[in-house]
């Protein structure tokens, strides 16, 4: 027994701290093994500026959608509709773009409203009628893919304006070109820079976080931890902006997705709502009692999933410049798959956004390697499917040893 | 007799972070009612899990010698082969399920897969009957009470043909009609040569029934009690338990009472479920800036409805009256709406309305009013951990920091979580539904401070207790409460078991 009266520890030890932290760099360690043996099987393939882009471009959408379906599993439920709204809202951004030539910067803010407006159609059933999300979003999901077929009354539409394709498939340009001093191998400095600038940030404020909670007492990693953690991120995250830097630099979705997680991350570890919605997931009844409206949380984390299934429609419809009602097939059970293997407890209230965010990467990379192998979607679905029940089983192993 | 059936030598099981068992030693004879008591977090459930194997041979040190061999038990069905059968603090029904499907859940009376209903419901029928239910084994337990529910549990166990049955605060939630049958029982079984283990905060059927009495303190054995050779009053065992001399159970208090703070007018109140049947009728109280006001009664008769339907509604259907705060009318029609008019309500069941289990108690703390340590909707989180280092040494919450989940603290230490929660939210008016369930006394009395803190300052305090003791002991006012009326108010001075209990009676006699 420890006493009450011990004084607040601010570090733990190293052994209890894996152990209580084990699922995370787990994770992170099986990314790192992954993108290694492709790197390996693909002959190098993988780590090739292009093939990142690639990388980036291809699964960017998903790791949209995971930051929103990882608020709906903490929050107690799940949806399966997106894939159906990626294609819904693709089509009518198409429609409105290319029947009705309105200009991008119209249409794309409505087509995020009407994707708020499909989730709120679904949020209103689940939230104030008490109707399980499955069933809902199962049906959202048949709605919304018949609706696009009607819409675009069978065919695809495209090609889209110009401007407008660039937003999903264009870079962010090098405002640093004047400075280069190796124009040879460097084709865009800005990435390098803006990497390394990041780098440098994130070191600053972990550093300052540290004094901070050692100052009042609040719990912090082990230091060797946050070293090797700094140290792999640091290594990895600059290794990519160079390779991003000898190639054409940040793709325009990569800045999206970046800001995206940021935000993101920051709402679930920081703000009320995310706080809200982790309490929600874990005991609705206690949450209520709190004086929390559980009612209108629920309804708003459809809304803002809607909102994130939209902006991946229409980065999917301009990447391959037309929207077919065929669009975003089978997304829904990748997103899925991405919170669960990041660690989301399908029960509710468990769950972090950088995992989702590593298990979307860890499907991209999936994708993407076996892609390059040559293999076709028969192996790649069972080898995905395999990496799923995996990466579950190693949380339930781990919870009932602890 | 003198045989010992069981023996547990210096077992020690350490949780992450925390000893909650250090060196403990436990001797049961065979056909004795032994207690296991002590503070909350003294280690006791856990030790139950241990000999039960909850938690299995090898994930702690030390031996159990069980019927005269070592045992190493690494399931539960392992333990109850040898007819060692626990009911845990948690009752472990489906709510859904009959009792006879319940009783032979994972021990089917079948053939071939095949249930034999007629002989399980005989069957059913006769263990019921050695417990004294005489309901139907097709009854679902959600239409029976609690405290048939544990009885039950009881006649589960007897379907397993105990030999060594666990109770951990089997009383913890009967009135005490209940608690007496079910202590009966109890003396019955012994008749019969069956052994128990009992855990309990209430000293008084201790001192009735136990045989022994095994006090543990901090994880580790203090001293077993052998109620046959000495008068053991409740006074000598909390000794052992707190370590020391308690003079009173309940801290003086100097009433300052001012002005009406609370007032509710002909609440009346539908049932939740059976929307047509009128629950509450025409309930009228106050409650007074620095008065402890309390709320007695049976159970069923009302009491936490009238404080949940109070209380933004939470629960009930078509509910009418007024509510008056500082003698303006208040909205208490939602939750959001109750707490911002100065309520707060504590919950009696605090597993499943009052924590989010998976959370910490940092997080838990501040649920109810994270606004406050939040600006724009940004959590401050060195404020909140202030706040929640605060409360956890203010309530002299046990536990290794404040980041343990909720759901690996003790029963009495998630009580006190419940009540930081609330206490958090400054309230004017503070309702709490049975807030010394399942604690010990040196808790209890620290609860009762609290209570007393917060009277001194000036709030108004809504109790209900179905421990009539405690509402004599703590309260300046009581009503009394019967079939969804208040039926009486009595003032300190005219409060006692008995005039308590006449109002009751008196009233039933009426309807
Ligand atoms: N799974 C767990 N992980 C970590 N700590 C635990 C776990 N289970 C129990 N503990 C700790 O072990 C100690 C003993 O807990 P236990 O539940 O046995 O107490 P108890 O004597 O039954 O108390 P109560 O009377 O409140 O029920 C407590 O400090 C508790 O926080
Ligand atoms: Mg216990």
């Amino acid at each position: 027994m420890v006493a009450e009266t011990s004084a607040a520890k601010t570090t733990p030890s190293i052994g209890v701290y894996l152990r209580n932290n084990i699922r995370e760099y787990g994770l992170l360690v099986a990314l790192v093994v992954i993108m290694l043996f492709f790197q390996v099987v693909t002959n190098g393939v993988l780590f090739k500026p292009v093939n990142i882009t690639n990388l980036i471009l291809q699964n960017s959408f998903i790791v949209i959608m995971a930051l929103g379906m990882l608020l709906i599993i903490v929050a107690g439920h799940i949806d399966l509709s997106v894939g159906s709204i990626v294609a819904f809202t693709g089509g009518i951004s198409a429609i409105m773009l290319v029947k009705w030539n309105l200009h991008y910067a119209v249409v794309v803010p409505l087509c995020l409203i009407l994707g708020g407006m499909v989730g709120a159609a679904q949020g209103y059933w689940v939230a104030y009628q008490k109707i399980p999300s499955f069933i809902v979003t199962l049906a959202g999901m048949l709605v919304f893919r018949g609706l696009t077929y009607l819409v675009l009354q069978n065919r695809p539409i495209g090609p889209f304006p110009k401007d407008f394709q660039v937003l999903s498939t264009g870079f962010v340009p090098d405002f640093l070109a004047f400075l280069n001093p190796a124009p040879g191998t460097i084709t865009n400095l800005a990435a390098l820079v803006v990497v390394v600038a990041l780098v440098a940030l994130a070191i600053y404020y972990g550093i300052k976080g540290r004094r901070t909670n050692v100052l009042h007492g609040t719990e912090n990693e082990p230091l060797a931890f946050f070293i090797l953690q700094m140290a792999v991120i640091a290594v990895v995250a600059i290794f990519l902006g160079f390779q991003l830097s000898t190639y054409k630099g940040f793709p325009n979705v990569l800045v999206v997705m970046g800001l995206l997680i940021a935000l993101y991350t920051f709402v679930t570890t920081r703000s009320t709502i995310g706080r809200r919605i982790y309490a929600m997931g874990g005991n609705e009844k206690a949450a209520k009692l709190s004086g929390i409206n559980t009612e209108r949380l629920t309804f708003y984390t459809f809304v803002n999933m809607g909102v994130l299934a939209a902006l991946a429609g229409m980065i999917i419809a301009a990447r391959l410049n037309s929207a077919t009602p065929k669009a975003g097939v089978g997304f829904e059970l990748d997103v899925i798959a991405a919170c669960f293997i990041g660690g989301a407890s399908a029960s509710g209230g468990v769950g972090k956004m950088t995992g989702a965010v590593i298990g979307a990467f860890i499907m991209g990379v999936m994708n993407n390697g076996m892609s390059i192998m040559g293999l076709g979607i028969d192996y790649q679905q069972l080898v995905k499917g395999l990496v799923l029940l995996a990466a579950v089983f190693f949380d339930v192993y781990n919870k009932n040893k602890g | 007799m003198d045989n010992i059936i069981l023996e547990m030598r210096g077992i020690t099981k350490t949780f992450p972070g925390v000893k909650a068992l250090d060196d403990v030693n436990l001797k049961v004879r065979e056909g004795e009612i032994h207690a296991l008591v002590g503070e909350n977090g003294a280690g006791k459930s856990t030790l139950m899990k241990v000999l039960s194997g909850v938690y299995p041979a090898g994930s702690y040190d030390g031996e159990i010698h069980y019927d005269g061999e070592v045992r190493n038990f690494s399931t539960i069905s392992d333990s109850e082969h040898l007819g060692i059968i626990i009911i845990h603090q948690e009752l472990a029904l489906v709510p859904l399920l009959s009792i006879a499907e319940n009783i032979f859940l994972g021990n089917e009376i079948a053939e071939k897969g095949v249930i034999d209903w007629p002989q399980t419901f005989s069957r059913t029928r006769e263990l019921l009957g050695k417990v004294g239910l005489k309901e139907p084994p097709t009854t679902r337990i959600t239409d029976i009470g609690i405290g048939k529910q544990q009885l039950v549990e009881i006649a589960k166990a007897l379907s397993k043909k105990v030999r060594l049955l666990i109770l951990d605060e089997p009383t913890a939630s009967l009135n005490e009609t209940d608690s007496d049958a079910l202590l009966k029982l109890l003396m019955e079984f012994r008749k019969q040569g069956m052994t128990s283990i009992i855990i309990s905060h209430k000293l008084n059927e201790i001192k009735t029934v136990a045989d022994k009495i095994t006090i543990l303190r901090d994880g580790g054995t203090v001293e077993t009690l052998d109620c046959h050779n000495e008068d053991i009053g409740e006074d000598r065992i909390i000794k052992g338990m707190v370590g020391r001399d308690m003079e009173d159970r309940y801290p003086a208090r100097e009433p300052k009472i001012g002005e009406t703070l609370l007032e509710v007018k002909n609440w009346n109140v539908y049932h939740q479920h059976h929307r047509d049947r009128q629950f509450l009728y025409d309930v009228n109280f106050t409650v007074r800036a620095g008065e402890v006001v309390g709320i007695a009664g049976l159970m069923g008769a009302g009491r936490t409805e009238t404080a949940m339907s109070l209380f933004g509604k939470s629960w009930g259907h078509r509910i009418s009256g007024d509510v008056f705060m500082h003698g303006k009318r208040v909205d208490v029609s939602t939750i959001p709406r109750a707490i911002a008019a100065g309520l707060a309500y504590v919950t009696e069941d605090r597993k499943h309305l009052g924590l989010v289990l998976n959370n910490n108690i940092m997080h838990n703390t501040t649920l109810a009013n994270l606004d406050a340590v939040a600006s724009s909707g940004v959590i401050d989180t060195h404020a909140e951990a202030k706040v929640a280092t605060d409360y956890r040494s203010k309530l002299r919450i046990r536990s290794h920091s404040i980041y343990q989940e909720a759901v690996n603290l003790s029963g009495g230490n998630q009580q006190k979580v419940v009540l930081s929660k609330w206490l958090f939210t400054s309230p004017e008016v503070l309702i709490l539904d049975e807030p010394t369930r399942g604690i010990d006394v040196g808790a209890k009395y620290e609860i009762y401070t609290i209570i007393n803190q917060l009277a001194a300052e000036g709030k108004g305090i809504l109790m209900i207790s179905s421990e009539m003791p405690e509402l004599l002991g703590t309260c300046d006012r009581i009503y009394v409460m019967n079939e969804g009326r208040i039926v009486a108010e009595l003032s300190r001075s005219e409060a006692s078991q008995e005039s308590i209990m006449r109002a009751i009676m008196r009233s039933g006699e009426k309807h």
